[in-house]
């Protein structure tokens, strides 16, 4: 395993931690350092997630790293490694914060996401090889997140979740912060919604946390669809439906609807997950606000 | 004093001739059965002997010695009964010995004299046919099923009433040809409403031979729809009929008066279920569920639960369509050519997927969950659809019954494999570019594509049919699995 290691010292450690009030001595890497102090989001949530935060994850990762910024997270289960598959379905770059040894992969179940995100881009911790994982480490490692990106996006996240303290960095930092905002009801965004009740932007495209870095992405124009897609479409844009409800509010036959959702889906503009599609709301951004 | 008689001995789905010969000698009475008996054919000696005895015929008083040649194959099971008392009787004159010779036999004794069925009589008939002879000694209940081999079977209730027929005063009753029954009494899909992405997945499965995975929360019908499966499968012809016969019938599960199966099988084996219980096994190896479902539909409810031992070893049959069972003694080849069927929750507590309820599951039981079902297993199913729970409002009207479908299914299955258009393989290359889709991935859809324009009775595979097919693959409905 190749692993540099930077100190605060060097040229290559990344201005923008060093403005944490504890900066950590020295960084190990695995993979590309220079990447470290490119401009980058922090896009983190809960290990327990729903479908619906498993698709904004990844398709909030896939269009930042579109626009050619860097994607931080931290290699968990669930929304972690989500931003991360993101990113790199779209050819981007991403950068991994352990909270344990550089040669560690946590999760396991991980280990090759972590080869696969070494290869386009770099594993980051402060700790040596060697160093267990441990819960009190992982607050630590947050802080690096937040340190090393200019704004964070917290996707799904519990009340107390460690997705939390990773926006209370940022937020110390006066960095942005978005949350994405989910059911009322949903236990799993109670931390998001909470956040957005404290003041924090709200997430409804990828392009609101691009446009608070400065960047103007180009809105993509719709794809064109058949009519029955179109038809399937304006039924979703109402909600996250199955497919039989699908065939039942759009009045077609099982078989259309099938081939309706599998262009739209190729098109990049319908994501399912365990039987219910869900539109995606690449290039229908609203409004922009500023993040205050 | 020598007599012969001709038996078959099980190996497999196959029956060896085995000639049993009884030998009288002078010397202190007594009764041994040489060449490899297990050890229901060596309790043979208590019911021969009673059998005899009830049949009020006389139980000669000499050293009996009753060898089972080929001395160096196992004989396993009790249907060797009836010809080692038909050989006794034979060596001792009380039949004769000549017109034995003509025939083979089969049974089981009871104590009272009377013979009872044993399994694996219509093999055991195949067998006698290959051999060149032409009748049967054989149980009056298998009777009708020794006879689907084309030969005579000669239908026996008691020992007496064997010996009387050899002795030529006494004609058993002719045996009724077999009539085919109608294809009627699995469920009826007309039972099940709403449901329509699984009902068509359902018909895709049965015009394709596919194997169809259902998933999703609890209590939306899985298995209901599952179930229903059979009832909307083509027809056997006559001779897969007879290879499903055979199957059952060396497993011994053939119901009492119904000779012939001729509907698809359909096995429903709980998830405690053994690998050998699966696939076959056995030191005289016997079929397993996966032969038993051959021409029909295997069903694996709570597929998640079942030994993940089981579940791997199915692999090779669902490629071949047969297994093949390794002993030091030799193979043993058992088809399995089956639909397979799983269902499933989306975690270990079942509420993923139910939009009013909340899951409960820690991500690393879920992680172990999924780590159940190897992608190689998961790859196996070509259709993927995840069961919804259905609105109450939905449920009103009931859905097309069986028949209805089975029509559609019989048309598609007869008509030619529609080839890929121009177009079509287009789409295919821009999912293999765009989804994560491999070339196993990619070659499942196509066939799948297939059977969606034989349903529609189309001759070449459109683009709209690839698009259809696309969207039964697993990692669209199951996206978090990948």
């Amino acid at each position: 395993m190749d692993v540099k290691t930077i100190r605060r010292r060097d040229r290559l450690y990344p201005p923008l931690l060093a403005q944490l009030h504890d900066p950590p001595p020295c960084l190990h890497v695995r993979g590309a350092v220079e990447i470290l102090s490119e401009r980058a989001v922090a896009i983190v949530g809960a290990r327990s997630c729903s479908s619906y935060g498993v698709q904004i994850a990844r398709e909030a990762a896939r269009e930042v790293a579109l626009a050619g910024v860097v994607v931080v997270s931290g290699m968990a289960r669930g929304i972690d490694g989500e931003a991360h598959r993101g990113a790199l379905a779209a050819g981007g770059r991403t950068v991994a914060v352990l909270g344990c040894g550089i040669d560690r992969d946590y999760p396991r179940s991980h280990a090759d996401l972590a080869r696969r995100i070494c290869e386009h881009g770099a594993v980051v911790s402060e700790y040596p090889p060697g160093v267990e994982p441990a819960p009190w480490r992982f607050p630590a490692r947050n802080r690096i997140i937040a340190g090393l990106c200019d704004a964070t996006v917290v996707v799904e996240a519990r009340e107390r979740s460690g997705a939390l303290i990773t926006a209370d960095f940022a937020l110390e930092l006066g960095r942005d912060v978005f949350a994405v905002p989910g059911e009322i009801t949903s236990a799993l965004s109670a931390g998001t919604n909470d956040l957005l009740r404290q003041g924090a932007a709200p997430l409804l495209s990828a392009r609101d946390v691009l446009f608070a870095l400065g960047l103007e992405p180009e809105a993509s124009a719709l794809p064109a669809v058949s009519g029955a897609a179109g038809t399937v479409l304006a039924v979703l844009a109402d909600g996250a439906r199955d497919a039989d409800e699908v065939g039942r509010l759009a009045d077609l036959r099982g078989s259309d609807v099938a081939a309706a959702l599998v262009e739209l889906e190729l098109a990049g503009l319908v994501a399912g997950a365990e039987g219910v599609y869900r539109a995606l709301t690449r290039g229908t951004n609203r409004a922009v606000r500023a993040p205050a | 004093m020598l007599a012969r008689a001709l038996t078959h001995a099980l190996v497999g789905l196959e029956a060896r001739p085995v000639e049993v010969e009884a030998h009288l000698q002078r010397g202190v009475p007594g009764f041994s059965i040489v060449g490899l008996p297990d050890k229901a054919c060596q309790e043979a000696k208590e019911r021969v002997r009673s059998g005899i005895a009830s049949a009020e015929l006389e139980w000669p008083l000499r050293r009996i010695t009753v060898n089972l040649a080929p001395a160096g194959l196992r004989k396993e099971g009790s249907g060797f009964d009836l010809p080692i008392a038909l050989a006794v009787l034979a060596a001792s004159r009380q039949v004769p010995p000549e017109r034995l010779a003509e025939h083979a036999a089969l049974g089981e004794l009871a104590l009272d004299g009377r013979v009872r069925p044993v399994p694996g009589a219509l093999v055991a008939a195949e067998a006698a046919r290959r051999a060149g002879v032409s009748r049967l000694l054989c149980p009056s209940e298998s009777a009708p099923e020794a006879a689907l081999a084309g030969i005579e079977p000669i239908p026996v209730r008691h020992l007496a009433e064997a010996r009387a027929y050899l002795r030529g005063t006494f004609e058993p009753p002719p045996v009724e040809p077999i009539r085919r029954s109608a294809n009627g009494r699995h469920p009826d899909l007309a039972e099940v409403r709403g449901q329509e992405r699984a009902r068509r997945a359902l018909e895709l499965a049965a015009a394709g031979r596919h194997n169809l995975l259902l998933a999703g929360p609890p209590g939306t019908g899985k298995t209901m729809l599952a179930r229903r499966l059979p009832g909307i499968l083509p027809k056997l012809t006559l001779e897969q009929a007879l290879e499903v016969t055979r199957i059952h019938s060396v497993a011994g599960l053939l119901p009492l008066g119904q000779p012939l199966l001729d509907r698809p099988p359909f096995r429903a084996p709980h998830h405690t279920a053994s690998t050998a219980a699966i696939v076959g096994g056995g030191s005289g190896p016997r079929p397993g569920e996966a032969s038993l479902a051959h021409q029909g539909v295997l069903l694996l409810d709570e597929l998640g639960e079942f030994h993940r031992p089981a579940l791997e070893a199915l692999r090779q049959p669902l490629e071949d369509g047969f297994v093949a069972i390794s002993r030091v003694q030799g193979q043993c080849v058992f088809p399995a050519h089956i639909r397979l069927v799983g269902t499933m929750n989306l975690c270990p507590c079942g509420a993923r997927g139910d939009p009013v309820a909340e899951c409960s599951c820690s991500p690393q039981r879920l992680a172990s969950y999924r780590d159940k079902l190897s992608r190689a297993l998961l790859d196996r199913f070509d259709l993927v659809v995840v069961v919804p729970r259905a609105r109450s409002r939905e449920l009103g009207a009931p859905g097309e019954p069986s028949a209805a479908v089975r029509g559609r299914v019989e048309a598609a299955a007869a008509r030619e494999r529609p080839a890929l258009s121009p177009g079509a393989v287009q789409l295919l290359d821009r999912a293999v570019d765009s989804l994560p889709l491999s070339a196993r991935g990619r070659a499942k859809v196509a066939r799948v594509a297939a059977t969606v324009a034989a349903l529609a009775g189309e001759e070449t595979v459109m683009p709209e049919h690839v698009a259809e097919a696309l969207s039964y693959r697993s990692p669209s409905e199951l996206a978090a699995w990948t």
